[in-house]
């Protein structure tokens, strides 16, 4: 509806992620409506607007309260950190209690609300506020006689307060099927924060919504908000985009072998990790050695346990060669251990967050994931788990989460739709073969890089996760002392082979050599034929001579005439 | 009754005590400038003290305008409030005192109704 000018002017609230969601804050020199049920946090909100207000923003204010006393407020705020009477000795901050009792009040014809605008202008004017708090106003319609006329005294008292460029928030409790009792939200149209407090599961979970806010973009989903000895929160904050940087730089998941699977390096930094796997397939063993390889490069680690102590995670940790208990002291690890039925999703999600915004990871494991998960809320948890990605990839946090297969289900399936959120997917399963359990690990999936698609066989020992080569061969993929004995057996054929090669290039051998021999004694025999032929030939041959010398020393003697008669035979 | 917007001042009367209610009344009317319904509360006001509190009474008028820190101490959210400080215990009275029934209960100068 209006035009919209480029940014409105917004008052920061001070409020951990309220002023994300809002865009920089609440409208300034403008009412704002927080209503919610009652215990909902509207006048912690309230409050903590005004104290941030004067401490961090030097906007001092004034709190209006038409519910609880001076005294009572004070004491309220005190557990969060806040000091009003101290704001109040500074002019930083202003209480007012407005006492109303119908009983003792007589309407005897018009009025008009003039002295409340005469206080709360005093107080405005006496510290220069700049922001105002009437907590909870509509106390006026069981106070005040003449709803008609409160109702005109407040549309009065709304603008009345946009004519003094305050910046306002008027509380307002819940009605039926409305925002608030009064129907307040006709009056105060400019940016209205809907608080509540809802028990699903036994479990209680606060949340925020940003109803309306004209003028201006905001988050409208609800947000979930924990109010603690720090005042309140709005979480999370960072789930509005999905504009994180996506990091080149890789860590070690801790086991070289991994690594290696894993175009050698490990995993991305600011990648989500997920590890899912059977019970008892080593999930939290990797997720140990992971924590430890990152607290050796000196980076800190935040462990969640959802289902076993630190004490426990660590002694079975120890037993695979994993000690985690010097970086536990040198406060590069910590862990939070809670049961996931401690409190609602939302306030997990919100305590996490808070707890890696103090602590400052650069590493967050989840183990196991899944125990959030109960029958009926699954798209939450999903939910619940983006925002938290999505907040870790914002700060370039590597999440480590480990969700455990229900025996029977599919193993590539995991519970909430969890794996489409990670980049990586390591799955652990077991093989079942010849009487016995082994380990397995494969990677499924590894977003923007190489990795092995081979399955590893896993074997958890006294000095950490080691993966082998599984056996593959003909008669299939082999673990554990199956692929021992089917690789003894292979060994014992290959010998087989060799001998039977061996055998035979023998007899071979034997043979050419009888081949040989006979080819000597037949060439001998051979050789001694000829020698023998040829001496005979020779023998012949001078015998022919001496007869043909005889025949013609015969002629000469009987004077024959002519040599030629040689030819003719006498005979 | 232009007197009535110059900040508190007093209406002394001679002392009469008629009834039980012996001692003098304090009442103290809260206004905010001298708009027509302060004008009126105070006019109903004087009629009716001087009506059933003759010589008893003592009329405060208290301008906010020109005092607002005053606006707190008796919790002053409605524009005409008349406050009865005296005697105990205080009641408080909003609107013009046009009505002037209700006004006398308010004071409890007639029993109110069980309801």
């Amino acid at each position: 509806m209006d035009p919209a000018p480029a940014q409105l002017p917004k008052s920061p609230t001070g409020i951990d992620g309220l002023d994300e969601i809002t865009g920089g804050g609440l409208p300034t020199g403008r009412p704002t409506l927080v209503c919610g049920d009652a215990g909902c946090g509207k006048t912690l909100l309230a409050m903590e607007f005004l104290v941030r207000g004067a401490t961090q923003f030097d906007e001092p204010g004034v709190f209006m309260a038409f519910e609880e006393t001076t005294q009572e407020l004070t004491r309220n705020v005190a557990s969060l950190g806040f000091d009003l009477d101290d704001l109040v000795e500074r002019r930083q901050l202003a209480l007012d209690f407005v006492y109303i009792e119908r009983s003792e009040i007589e309407e005897t014809g018009e009025f008009d609300l003039e002295g409340l605008f005469v206080r709360l202008g005093y107080a405005i004017d006496t510290i220069g506020a700049k922001r105002v708090v009437l907590d909870t106003i509509e106390s006026l319609f069981s106070g005040l006689p003449n709803p008609l006329i409160l109702r005109a005294e407040l549309r009065r008292l709304f603008r009345w307060l946009k004519d003094k460029g305050v910046t306002a928030i008027i509380t307002g409790e819940r009605g039926a099927g409305l925002l608030t009792r009064q129907g307040l939200e006709e009056y105060v149209s400019d940016c209205v924060i809907l608080l509540d407090h809802r028990v699903e599961n036994l479990i209680s979970t606060r949340r925020l919504r940003v109803v309306k806010y004209r003028g201006s973009t905001h988050g409208t989903n609800e947000y979930p908000f924990l109010i603690d000895e720090h005042g309140l929160s709005v979480l999370p904050v960072t789930s509005l985009g999905l504009e994180h940087t996506a990091s080149e730089e890789r860590v070690s998941t801790g086991i070289p072998r991994l690594d290696a699977m894993l175009s050698g390096a490990g995993f991305y930094r600011g990648s989500s990790i997920l590890v899912s796997g059977t019970a008892g397939t080593g999930k939290s063993s990797v997720a140990g050695h992971f924590a430890e390889a990152a607290c050796r490069r000196g980076e800190r680690v935040l462990y969640f346990a959802f289902e076993e102590s630190p004490s426990q995670i660590q002694r079975n940790l120890r037993s695979v060669g994993i000690d985690l208990a010097p970086w536990v002291r040198q406060g590069l690890l910590e862990f939070k251990a809670n049961r996931p039925t401690f409190t609602g999703l939302e306030t997990h999600l919100a305590t996490m967050h808070k707890t890696i915004h103090t602590f400052g990871p650069r590493i967050v494991i989840l183990d196991p994931l899944n125990s959030f998960i109960s029958a009926t809320n699954e798209i939450e948890v999903k939910s619940m788990l983006m925002r938290l990605i999505d907040f870790l990839k914002l700060n370039q946090i590597t999440g480590f989460f480990t969700s455990l297969t229900m025996g029977g289900s599919a193993l590539d399936r995991t519970d909430a739709g969890i794996s489409s959120l990670s980049d990586t997917w390591l799955l652990l399963f077991a093989v079942e073969t010849g009487g016995e359990r082994t380990r397995a690990l494969s990677i499924l999936k590894s977003r923007g890089m190489e990795h092995s698609n081979q399955n590893r066989e896993f074997l958890i020992t006294s000095h950490g996760v080691q993966l082998r080569d599984v056996y593959l061969g003909p008669g299939g993929v082999l673990t554990g002392s199956a692929r021992l004995a089917r690789e003894a057996e292979d060994t014992a054929e290959r010998l087989a082979r060799q001998q039977e090669i061996d055998l035979r290039r023998r007899e071979l051998e034997r043979q050419r050599a009888l081949m040989d021999a006979q080819v000597a004694a037949i060439r001998a025999e051979f050789e001694a034929r000829e020698a023998e032929t040829l001496a005979l030939i020779e023998r012949e041959q001078g015998r022919e001579a001496q007869l043909a010398r005889e025949r013609v020393e015969m002629a000469w003697s009987r004077k024959a005439d002519a040599a030629p008669t040689v030819a003719e035979d006498p005979s | 009754m232009n007197e009535s917007t110059t900040g508190s001042r007093d209406v002394p009367s001679g002392a009469d005590p008629a009834d039980a209610l012996s001692e003098i009344w304090t009442l103290r009317l809260y206004v905010a400038g001298q708009t027509p319904k302060s004008i009126t509360a105070f006019a109903n006001l004087k009629t009716l003290c001087e009506e059933h509190l003759a010589g008893r009474y003592r009329i405060e008028v208290i301008d906010l305008l020109e005092q607002p820190q005053l606006a707190a101490g008796d919790q002053i959210l409605a524009i005409p409030t008349l406050v009865r400080k005296l005697p105990e215990p205080v009641r408080k009275i909003i609107g013009d005192l046009s009505n002037t029934e209700r006004v006398l209960i308010g004071l409890d100068l007639l029993p109110r109704a069980e309801d």
